[in-house]
């Protein structure tokens, strides 16, 4: 597998990130050619909405619609960014889009930058991935050094400057409007909308912002046309999708196909499972996913479409795989724990929310639930979803209700026998980390 | 217009309203915590969910924009379901306390929740803790009460104008909190008291002296800044316990000063004077106010007779009453003196007699209106906190704000420009941007200008205001006490002329302009305040003024008291009169008479008294009206503070407008060519400014209240062999001690002495030369 990725598979080798094995591989020839042939800026964005390439950052929005509400002609400063803020728990493909292939990610702001017609850009990168903001700022260097960046680009005309920007690990900071504000310098909180960045964005001023995968899949669209790139995927879910898969696999990675592709063959690219053990669930698309049985998730294809339909999202494509071994109370308790630990504290239902369902499910696991706290689980998420600032506190409350249907009798066995159902040593031998005698 | 459906009802409203906006044109309540209309939306509470007809999703009221034709739900089953999942959520980590709160009975979470909560918890976890924060003399804190909805956050940042109080840590640790090792130290912090939804921020001085329904409410005028405040004084047991904002949103809106909110301490210390006091071979003696009254008129007539009646002056406070003033003046004239005045700090009086009446010059809730505004010798944000909070928000919109002045004091205003210089500088600086602009618009100038050079800063301030349309020009506190008051007059009357700008004062106490209208200063044989000290007469009457701290010249004004054959000082407290009186007459102060205090503005408002007065205190009016009586003076019949109000004002609260006159002609202008090598700049601290202030315990712990030092630039310092912390000896017309200290926002060669302090009454005029050198 891999012949179709061009976003990973593409970049082999240790120096596959500088800007020498990048052009040789065809990099820089979208914008060339967008300089070269003149190609206006609303051609572009026609493009995009051709190619079906939906926002690589969980929320699935189009991306062609999405450029094409930046006011062009708005006078002044117009900012086009970049969200490397990946911090959902079992999703780790941007980072290394940016380790083997970051003037991709180069090229596709600038293309953006040109689109929309923005002079500034900025890419703003998880806080505890050090040393992948310090090779984006080479790469960056590399790029101004070549004129790929800065004033009159390549004798265009055009000018675009781009920097990086790191952030200091906090999740919410990976939700668009809490990343502007904490490129402002500002405590990362999310902002109310609307009004939305297209009109009010960085300092106020019109703004795009988009996931890494997203910017670095539109030199390719550029370059060979937005019909080919839906053709890699399936119709309304258009090219190729990264996928991080993590857990019980024989061979966690990040994994590029087609979109569409059926999961057990994703599962197969990941070695199938570890040991041989039996499948227990899945958690598709980054863990405020809500998680699918066997029996559901076996059926699904890789798609927004296909993964909504089965009750759960296809997200950042987080893929965390969960066997027979996996104790669910447990599990949940770690991410509500998550989403406790990380919500910004900023709006009611989610600040005061999150902590009361970590201590319910924290209560459950150790031993000491209630008949009734399954309905008042239910009960919190349902005051939770949809009354808040962001999907902060949905992406907290959805994996509850996603436990919750798929495994509550698991839950009530925690309740009732106070203990697991899963016994302790099936859990340790599963985890790995311990060797069963 | 956006037409929209609020449960059922229609109504028209603005572009760019909100759902609460129209709610509230309807009278339809929306419960709410985080939204105020004077703050930004914050939409964090989310108490507010409303059912939006087509919206999946309940939608937060405070922050949704209306949509032509929109149709909300503020009651139905899905918005009360919403509201309710919310106050849930805000009660769980709430301690439900109520009843040894401070804030019970008079908390918007308790009033919510009587609707919105249910009657058992359904949250069996621990409850969060929040460790309390040391906000400083004034605001208590609970911080376990807290519920986050940033009010005092987003209060300190945009009406106080610098960021106090943030919100630190993550989620369910978020805290309120100030800067590390830092309290809030704002003028205007006593509103976020007000703000605060529960009772995680509560009054330090009142804290657990009384619940709210134990408390009277009763309205009344704050009697310190030239803005008239409206005042709510609760009172227990005939005792004042706390002062909260009238909203009037044409003179304080709904804000108060801590001034205004904290002086009330002051009418229940210790320093109350209870009983009329006679000094007698040397030896003070509370006596009965008949004996005290008698010997008055006694002694009066006396030194009438041996001295004649022009050596009877009479020194008011410009934050005594109008009916006071009134009276005082007409005992002063009716002894045949035309003596009298309440302008204590001015040095300059040669306005006098060409008919001005100073006020503002306009509506005080006009003032954002204007496009340029230019404030010349003011201290603005501390001698007028809620006017300069108006700058302020003007500043933020489409006002220019300029400020030309003596020491750079940081406003916390987006100033458009500003010109710092020298208080000897300071005529000639203003000349400058006259004569900028005069050349400018192709006009004359005054000769007196002929000379003048604009300097840079001038010519850009004078570029600004000539660009505008709609501008004012102030004269603040400073202004009027500078020694060329009369020329600054002259040349911000003649810039007002050019540029098309109103032209007023930021008058300096509650009654600077009732001073006038009552004619509580002196007739064209009389002497001013001035005068009245340095040519010293033999009977003084000192009606609510502390003349070391209140006058412009401390020292001069000790000597001729100490002098005069009869000193009468009315007062609500044991001042130093005990130094140099020989009656002391305890008068009530503002709480416990009634009365009127005119604004700067013009605006005439009158209260009544809200408590009894303390023992045998006595208001002030009914005081000089049997001192009248006694004397057998004609005219001291009136039976009720109205009548003499009404007297005052000549039977009609409207005719003061006609009385009001900023406009002077052919005031002479001189400006100077000369600075002495060392100047002195001179403020009066907020809370030293008048007696209450001077006397509230709570706010002389604050940093405003801070002991005076004598303030100067590096270069100053340096060039007098000083190091800052330093004793140095101060000098001009009497000698202080104080410490040195740096300023870097003062000019050369100055030396910034604040007034109205003890430590500063040993020296001479606020104005002038004075010397400094090492204690």
């Amino acid at each position: 597998m891999g012949a179709l990725g061009f976003i990973l598979d593409a970049a082999e080798g240790e120096r596959s990130w500088r800007l020498a094995e990048y052009v040789r591989r065809g990099g820089y020839t979208a914008l060339k050619k967008i300089i070269n042939e003149n190609i206006p800026p609303e051609n572009i964005v026609a493009e995009l909405k051709k190619s079906s390439l939906r926002g690589r950052g969980g929320a699935g929005f189009p991306t062609g619609l999405k450029w094409s509400f930046m006011p062009r002609q708005f006078p002044g400063a117009k900012y086009v960014v970049c969200n490397s803020d990946e911090g959902e728990p079992g999703t780790f493909k941007d980072r290394d889009i940016l380790r083997w292939n970051p003037h991709m990610v180069i090229e596709g702001m600038i293309i953006a930058g040109y689109a929309m017609g923005c002079a500034r850009g900025y890419n703003y990168i998880h806080g505890e991935i050090w040393d992948i903001y310090k090779r984006f700022e080479e790469a960056l260097e590399e790029a101004r050094a070549a004129q790929l960046l800065g004033d009159n680009i390549l004798g265009s005309g055009f000018s675009f400057e781009l920097q990086a920007h790191h952030g200091y690990g906090a999740y919410i900071c990976g939700e668009e409007t809490a990343l502007l504000e904490s490129i402002e310098g500002k405590k990362g909180q999310p902002r109310f909308k609307p009004p939305f960045p297209a009109s009010f964005g960085l300092y106020g001023k019109p703004t795009t912002i988009n996931n890494t995968e997203t910017f670095a899949s539109v030199p390719w669209i550029i370059n060979e046309g937005g019909d080919k790139f839906l053709e890699l995927g399936k119709p309304n879910n258009g090219g190729t999708k990264l996928f991080s898969v993590s857990g019980h696999v024989n061979r966690p990675g990040n994994f590029e196909v087609s979109m569409g592709t059926p999961f057990p063959e994703l599962l197969a690219m990941a070695g199938g499972m570890r040991d041989g053990r039996k499948l227990k669930g899945v958690i598709p698309g980054g863990s405020s996913a809500p998680v699918l049985p066997t029996e559901i998730i076996m059926e699904c294809t890789l798609d927004y479409d296909s993964i909504a339909k089965a009750g759960s999202m296809l997200g950042s494509g987080a893929v965390i795989v969960m066997d027979e071994t996996t104790c669910m109370v447990k599990a949940l308790e770690r991410l509500s724990y998550f989403y406790f630990e990380e919500s910004c504290g900023q709006c009611t239902p989610c600040r005061e929310g999150t902590g009361w369902l970590y201590r319910v499910v924290h209560r459950i696991e150790h031993g000491e639930g209630r008949p009734e706290d399954l309905d008042l689980l239910n009960s919190v998420t349902e005051n939770i979803m949809g009354r808040t600032i962001c999907a902060l506190g949905d992406a907290a409350a959805m994996p509850v209700r996603g436990f919750l249907k798929h495994f509550k009798a698991e839950f009530e066995y925690h309740i009732q026998n106070r203990k697991c159902l899963v016994p302790e040593d099936v859990q340790r031998a599963g985890s790995g980390f311990f060797k069963v005698a | 217009m956006l037409e929209i459906e609020i449960d059922g009802r229609k109504t028209e409203v603005a572009d760019g309203s909100t759902v609460m906006d129209a709610a509230h044109q309807l009278g339809i309540f929306v419960p709410h915590f985080c939204y105020h209309k004077k703050l930004s939306i914050a939409a964090n509470c989310r108490m507010c969910l409303v059912q939006v007809e087509k919206a999946p999703k309940p939608l937060p009221a405070c922050a949704t924009p209306v949509t032509n034709g929109m149709k909300v739900f503020t009651h139905s089953e899905a918005a009360v379901k919403a509201q309710k999942g919310v106050m849930e959520f805000l009660l769980i980590n709430h301690p439900l306390d109520c009843p040894i709160c401070d804030q019970g009975g008079e908390c918007q979470l308790q009033d919510l929740s009587v609707g919105y909560g249910q009657s058992a918890s359904r949250y069996q976890e621990e409850k969060r803790v929040v460790v309390n924060k040391n906000l400083g003399p004034l605001i208590a804190t609970d911080m376990t009460r807290c519920i986050h909805c940033t009010r005092c956050v987003r209060f300190t940042q945009e009406i106080a104008g610098w960021m106090e109080l943030g919100q630190a840590f993550r989620g369910e640790h978020a805290e309120i909190m100030p800067f590390i090792e830092k309290t809030v130290d704002s003028e205007l912090s006593g509103n976020v008291i007000d703000l605060c939804p529960v009772g995680a921020l509560t009054s330090k001085p009142f804290r657990f002296a009384a619940r709210t329904w134990e408390l009277s409410r009763r309205k009344s005028v704050s009697p310190h800044d030239g803005l008239g405040a409206n005042l709510i004084v609760q009172v227990k047991h005939d005792k004042v316990l706390r002062v909260l904002p009238l909203e009037n949103e044409a003179v304080n809106e709904c804000w108060l000063s801590d001034k205004d909110r904290y002086a009330y301490e002051a009418l229940n210390s210790e320093a109350r004077l209870t009983k009329p006091m006679l000094r007698q071979c040397g030896e003070w003696r509370e006596v009965d106010w008949q004996t005290a009254l008698e010997f008055i008129g006694t002694d009066l007539k006396r030194v009438v007779r041996e001295h004649g009646a022009a050596s009877v002056g009479a020194l008011a406070s410009p934050h005594a009453t109008l009916e006071e003033l009134h009276l005082l003046q007409k005992f002063v004239r009716a002894a045949g003196s035309e003596s009298i005045d309440c302008r204590l700090r001015q040095t300059d009086f040669s306005l006098d007699g060409k008919g001005v009446t100073p006020w503002l010059g306009l509506p005080v809730a006009e003032i954002a209106a204007s496009d340029r505004v230019l404030v010349v010798g003011s201290f603005v944000r501390k001698d007028h906190p809620l006017l300069a909070q108006r700058l302020r928000q003007a500043a933020k919109k489409f006002t220019r704000v300029i400020l030309l002045h003596v020491a750079d004091d940081d406003q916390l205003i987006a100033l458009h420009a500003k010109s710092i210089v020298a208080p000897s500088a300071l005529a000639a600086e203003l000349a400058g941007i006259v004569k900028a602009v005069a050349e400018a618009k192709g006009a004359a100038v005054d000769a007196a200008l002929a000379g003048v050079q604009p300097s840079a800063a001038a010519k850009q301030i004078a570029e600004s205001l000539a660009s505008g349309e709609k501008g004012a020009i102030f004269l603040g506190n400073f202004a009027q006490q500078h020694a060329q008051a009369a020329t600054l007059h002259a040349l911000a009357q003649k810039l007002a002329e050019l540029t098309g700008a109103r032209f007023g004062y930021l008058g300096e106490a509650a009654n600077s302009v009732g001073g006038y209208v009552a004619k509580a200063v002196p007739g064209a044989s009389g002497l001013n305040a001035a005068r009245m000290l340095a040519e010293p007469r033999k009977a003084y009457f000192v009606l609510h003024a502390e003349p070391e701290l209140d006058c412009a010249n401390p020292q001069q004004a000790m000597a001729a008291l100490k002098g005069a054959d009869l000193v009468v000082a009315m007062t609500p407290f044991k001042t130093r009169a005990l130094d140099y009186a020989h009656v002391i007459l305890p008068v009530a102060p503002f709480t416990e008479t009634s009365g009127t205090f005119i604004n700067t503005e013009g605006r005439v408002q009158s209260f009544h008294a809200v408590v009894k007065p303390l023992g045998e205190t006595r208001p002030a009016w009914k005081v000089l009206r049997v001192l009248g009586n006694l004397l057998g003076l004609p005219g001291f019949e009136q039976d009720s503070s109205e009548a003499v109000r009404d007297e005052a004002l000549g039977g009609k609260a409207d005719s003061v407008a006609e009385r009001l006159n900023n406009r002077a002609d052919g005031v002479a202008i001189t400006l100077s060519a000369s600075a002495p090598t060392l100047q002195r700049v001179t403020d009066v601290p907020i809370h030293f400014a008048d007696p209450l202030a001077r006397r509230a315990p709570s706010l002389q712990k604050t940093r405003d209240a801070a002991p005076p030092a004598a303030r100067m630039n590096a270069a100053t310092l340096a060039k007098l062999g000083l190091v800052a912390g330093m004793q140095v000896k101060v000098s001009g017309g009497g000698t202080a001690i104080l410490a040195a200290q740096l300023d870097a926002g003062l000019p050369d060669n100055c030396v910034r002495v604040a007034a109205g302090h003890p430590l500063t009454s040993g020296l001479g005029s606020m104005q002038g030369e004075i010397t400094v050198e090492r204690a």
